[in-house]
């Protein structure tokens, strides 16, 4: 844009900042009016980081159990009483006949029973062996793998207690340390999972659909025949997003200090510093997307099912990736979000530095370039 | 009731900003009455209060004699309406807009079958009366909408600026329709911007900063205020107002 | 009831009209169904043990050969010392060190006790409590093997005299898939009910095309019939690809009656169709229902026991997950495709969901005025 330095006292033409700015403010103007979406913006972060961090565990608490008593004798009770005292489990009823316990499995009622045989006392008192019965509801394999491997620890804890005490010879023992996660606590995990998620879906979404529907209403037209430069009005749009995101990633980073007691245990600033990349990432996204697409319908439907899910599946937050096969883990090395987890998890858990991370870095400053690369092109086509 | 549209001290507020403020008038059965104002003077808020969309804060009013608060569905029984945003569905094609708006005002399916390859006939629409409205030029869309808004014969029809955009031409057709519906007996409550329409009108009235600052024939309004033409008229009353858009 | 009739006439045209929605309904159930169950494998395979045998003992030796013989550990790589190790952990190329120090094998011997020490990368929190698990287990297994080999069998050492048996009901091959697609059919009815509905309506407001609806005679109720027709149809559809798919893909048969597992959703679509409603009612453009819609839908995904069972959940989130219609959908799913419970085992969750149907749709139909 050339200035028309003309006469003097002639007032020069305002800077490309200049302009640039006007048109982020009357996009902010834009953001802070829809009440409703802003709340939502700021407030999704918060009610994941709290669902997540206090509401979904795997401990396993009062789980129900049933127990099928055939012997009712001392060492049935003595075991009945053991289990229903523990921790780990509530006795929900003794019943008589293994088609009650069937129906209270049908009804969804209770997760695991344990069948006592007859003579369970006598077998004891007489050291024979007494075969004991777990029934578990596979439909949650891991959740039945761990209610078992608890039944049965209590169980042989009770047969090593009934026997004569003994100092067993020739013990190795273990020592176990948790690193990074003392208490085992879910949070760790899914903290940097939740970022990665929000960030991807304000940044994405929002921009695509704003853009989008300055295209649909036909305003984007009027936009592209003033001398503003197109590019201009599409970095506006982008900005105001660049600034909520920050402060998401704030409010996401205080909850967890404050609230969650999961401390930054590396470096703040290169935290920061890597979400940004992340978020011009998401928005470089967002913005191709709202190249490609003329109604807000789809690019909603794109930003959700073509990102949120993969997003989900991919990052590695809530389901491994090792675990996946191969074609999919392929698949999840162009997801931006496995990487910026890696980043962040490896920063705010593992406390360590760019020297670790650079690689993971690069990678995203790749994808981002592209995107960025492939936006422009489609820009000038769609202009010509 | 004889009159086709009767308001005493209309009023309509939200929250301290009175946007209608006890407008009151009479529109006679048969008669184009143009409801005149800037942008922002209060006369799509008015239209919506008359059409039932939208309910009064005080005042009267009966509509096909009908009352504004307690009989608003029976009035849209009688009413038609053209919005200023275009309402008719882009996604259906000409002649499954008029088959959906028929059925919705109880015509039978011969008379919506037989009715409707007239009306299409009527406005020059050939094939592509199997189209997407989507794919129909502007002024088509007008026309297309004023056809509809009177297919079931209302008694009443209001159009909210319904020549917005288009050329002159196209202008000079819309208004054809509107006298055929006249003629049918149809009462034409019509809101524009456009001084120059107000000279097609029986009657009109200016309304500014949401009240009515004056009512009569063009020919009337012409002569009290001594213009050559409607523009002057409204330049002349407008001149005082404080709201604009 | 001609309304009627005309509208749903209108509603399917622009239905079938819309190619995102028909991909939506196509494409989606296929896609989420393959992807997520390979994809969603919480199963723990594959832990990786480093080990640092500082003993270099034929006692260690055997350990490690008992170890990696279990099946459950992947060698992540034999390390000269524990510091390297770590680094693995900190690439995440390890979730388990084990590290045995020089003199274990004498120490065991001439004192009778040996320590060893097993590192877990906690981070994720099942995997390894998992893993440690394993190792601890067969750790006494190979102590047990190798007193008695060193003491002989001695018939009042060591003796189990409680043995346990598994039996795993409902899905014997432990197959996770089986847990995890009628949570996917779950979302995937829910998402479409939800969402379509919501933006649908909204979409009307948007483009204006709702003025020229309550300008007519058209009763509230007819016109919202008229909407929730179509979609509740619609639901059913997705639903039935779903299942079609969970059949073609994973071989996965409902036990239980057909009958009941559709009379179920026919009530749960009301919910979730009362509730895209709602939603519809109080935002302005597509933009709001969309996120509204999002924010609710995954709260209730997350807190409807799909990922984590809901046993685990706190008090107070146990309570709002009373609140969830989504956890008693995933709950009857499972237990009537996986356990073929009929409708007797199911009435509980029937009635709740007719509570939320009438309760949700009532509210939207007052919310909706044709006046304002």
């Amino acid at each position: 844009m050339k200035c028309f330095t003309g006469w003097q006292g002639e007032p020069k033409e305002p800077s490309d900042m200049k302009r640039l700015w006007s048109f982020v403010i009357k996009e902010f103007r834009h953001v802070l009016r829809d009440r409703k979406t802003l709340l939502i913006l700021f407030g999704m972060p918060v009610v994941q980081i709290l669902i997540f961090g206090f509401a979904l565990s795997n401990e396993v608490k009062d789980t129900q159990i049933i127990i099928l008593d055939q012997a009712k004798d001392e060492s049935s009770r003595q075991l009945t009483e053991k289990i229903a005292s523990s921790r780990y489990f509530t006795l929900q009823e003794s019943l008589n006949t293994y088609q009650q316990v069937e129906s209270k499995f049908k009804e969804g009622k209770v997760k695991l029973a344990l069948i006592i045989p007859q003579g369970f006392d006598h077998n004891l008192k007489h050291g024979n062996v007494s075969q004991l019965q777990i029934l578990l509801d596979a439909s949650d394999p891991n959740n039945a793998n761990v209610l078992n491997s608890y039944l049965q620890a209590i169980v042989q804890d009770f047969n090593s207690s009934i026997q004569p005490e003994l100092q067993l010879p020739f013990q190795i023992q273990t020592e176990v340390k948790m690193m990074y996660n003392p208490q085992m606590q879910g949070v760790h995990n899914f903290v940097p999972g939740v970022m990665a998620l929000v960030l991807m879906l304000v940044c994405v979404m929002m921009t695509s659909v704003a853009i989008v529907r300055e295209k649909e209403t036909g305003t984007m037209e009027i936009l592209l025949v003033s001398p503003f430069h197109p590019l201009m009005v599409i970095l506006s749009k982008a900005i105001p997003f660049l600034l909520i995101s920050i402060l998401n990633v704030t409010s996401i980073l205080l909850l967890s200090v404050f609230v969650l007691d999961l401390p930054v245990n590396g470096s703040l600033g290169l935290l920061y510093l890597e979400s940004i990349l992340f978020i011009i990432t998401c928005l470089s996204l967002g913005i191709f997307i709202s190249i490609q697409t003329s109604s807000q319908q789809i690019a909603m439907l794109i930003s959700l099912m073509g990102l949120m899910l993969p997003t989900i599946l991919f990052s590695g937050f809530m389901f491994p990736i090792e675990n996946m096969p191969l074609p999919l883990q392929i698949i999840s090395n162009i997801i931006p979000a496995k990487w910026f987890y890696i980043i962040v998890k490896s920063i705010m858990i593992k406390g360590l530095g760019f020297d670790m991370i650079w690689k993971e870095t690069l990678v995203l400053l790749g994808i981002t370039l592209f995107l960025i690369f492939i936006s422009l092109k489609r820009f000038k086509i769609r202009l010509a | 009731m004889d009159k086709a549209i009767k308001t005493k001290e209309l009023t309509k507020k939200f929250g301290n900003f009175t946007a209608t403020d006890a407008i009151t008038f009479e529109v006679e059965k048969g008669e184009i009455f143009g409801f005149l104002g800037a942008n922002g003077a209060g006369k799509t808020t008015a239209m919506r209060m008359l059409c039932g969309l939208s309910s009064p804060t005080s005042g009267e009013a009966q509509i096909a004699g009908y009352d504004i608060y307690k009989e608003t569905e029976k009035i849209k029984k009688h009413i038609g309406y053209m919005s200023q945003k275009f309402s008719l569905y882009e996604d259906l094609t000409v002649m499954e807009n008029i088959r959906f708006f028929g059925g919705i005002y109880g015509l039978s399916n011969s008379t919506i079958k037989e009715k409707g390859e007239e009306l299409a006939d009527s406005l020059g629409i050939g094939e592509e009366r199997h189209s997407l409205v989507a794919s129909l030029p502007l002024g088509w869309k007008q026309k297309l909408a004023f056809s509809v808004a009177v297919f079931h014969e209302p008694q009443i029809v209001f159009l909210d600026e319904p020549t917005g955009g288009v050329d002159p031409v196209v202008r000079r057709q819309f208004w054809d329709l509107i006298y055929k519906a006249a003629a049918r007996g149809i009462t034409v409550f019509v809101t524009t911007h456009y001084m120059d329409e107000a000279e097609y009108c029986n009657r009109i009235s200016i309304m500014v900063d949401g009240k009515i600052a004056a009512l009569g024939s063009p020919a009337e309004l012409r002569n009290s205020y001594q213009a050559k033409d409607m523009d002057e008229v409204f330049y002349r009353l407008a001149r005082g107002a404080k709201r604009t858009e | 009831m001609r309304t009627i009739k005309f509208l749903l006439e209108k509603e399917f045209k622009q239905i079938f009209r819309n190619k995102s929605i028909l991909i939506m309904i196509m494409v989606m159930p296929v896609m989420q169904l393959i992807l997520m169950p390979l994809a969603a494998d919480y199963e723990v395979k594959n832990i990786n043990l480093s080990v640092v045998d500082d003993d270099h003992s034929e006692t260690s030796r055997k350990m490690i050969n008992e170890i990696f013989s279990s099946g459950y550990f992947k060698a992540a790589g034999f390390l000269p010392s524990y510091q390297k190790a770590i680094y693995l952990i900190e690439k995440d190329k390890a979730d388990l060190i084990l590290h045995i120090p020089a003199g274990f094998d004498k120490k065991l011997i001439r004192e009778k006790k040996g320590n060893v020490f097993i590192a877990v990368n906690a981070i994720n929190g099942v995997k390894a409590n998992l893993g440690a698990n394993y190792l601890n287990a067969i750790l006494r297994q190979y102590n047990i093997s190798f007193r008695q080999e060193l003491i002989g069998q001695n018939a009042s050492i060591d003796r189990i005299s409680i043995q346990t048996d598994q039996i795993y009901r409902f899905n014997p091959n432990m197959n996770y898939r089986y847990f995890m697609v009628p949570g996917i059919l779950a979302i995937l009815v829910t998402m479409v009910g939800g969402f379509l509905t919501a933006l649908n309506i909204v979409k009307e407001k948007e483009v204006g095309t709702i003025e020229q609806i309550n300008v007519t005679p058209i009763k509230k109720h007819h016109f919202i019939l008229g909407k929730l027709i179509p979609f509740w149809v619609l639901g059913n559809v997705v639903f039935s690809i779903g299942l079609l798919v969970a059949y073609l893909v994973y071989g996965i048969v409902p036990v239980g009656n057909l009958i009941v597992l559709y009379g179920f959703i026919a009530l749960y679509l009301l919910v979730v169709l009362g509730f895209g409603l709602l939603i519809s009612t109080i935002s302005q453009t597509q933009q709001q229902a969309m996120f509204i819609m999002f924010f609710f839908m995954m709260v209730f995904i997350l807190m409807g026991g799909l990922f984590t069972p809901i046993e685990s959940m706190p008090d107070w989130a146990q309570t709002v997950t009373r609140f969830n219609p989504m956890s008693y959908f995933i709950n009857v799913l499972r237990m009537v495709i996986l356990k073929g419970s009929s409708w007797s085992d199911i009435s509980n969750h029937l009635l709740v969901m007719a509570a939320f149907a009438i309760g949700l749709n009532f509210w939207a139909v007052r919310n909706y005025s044709k006046t304002s």
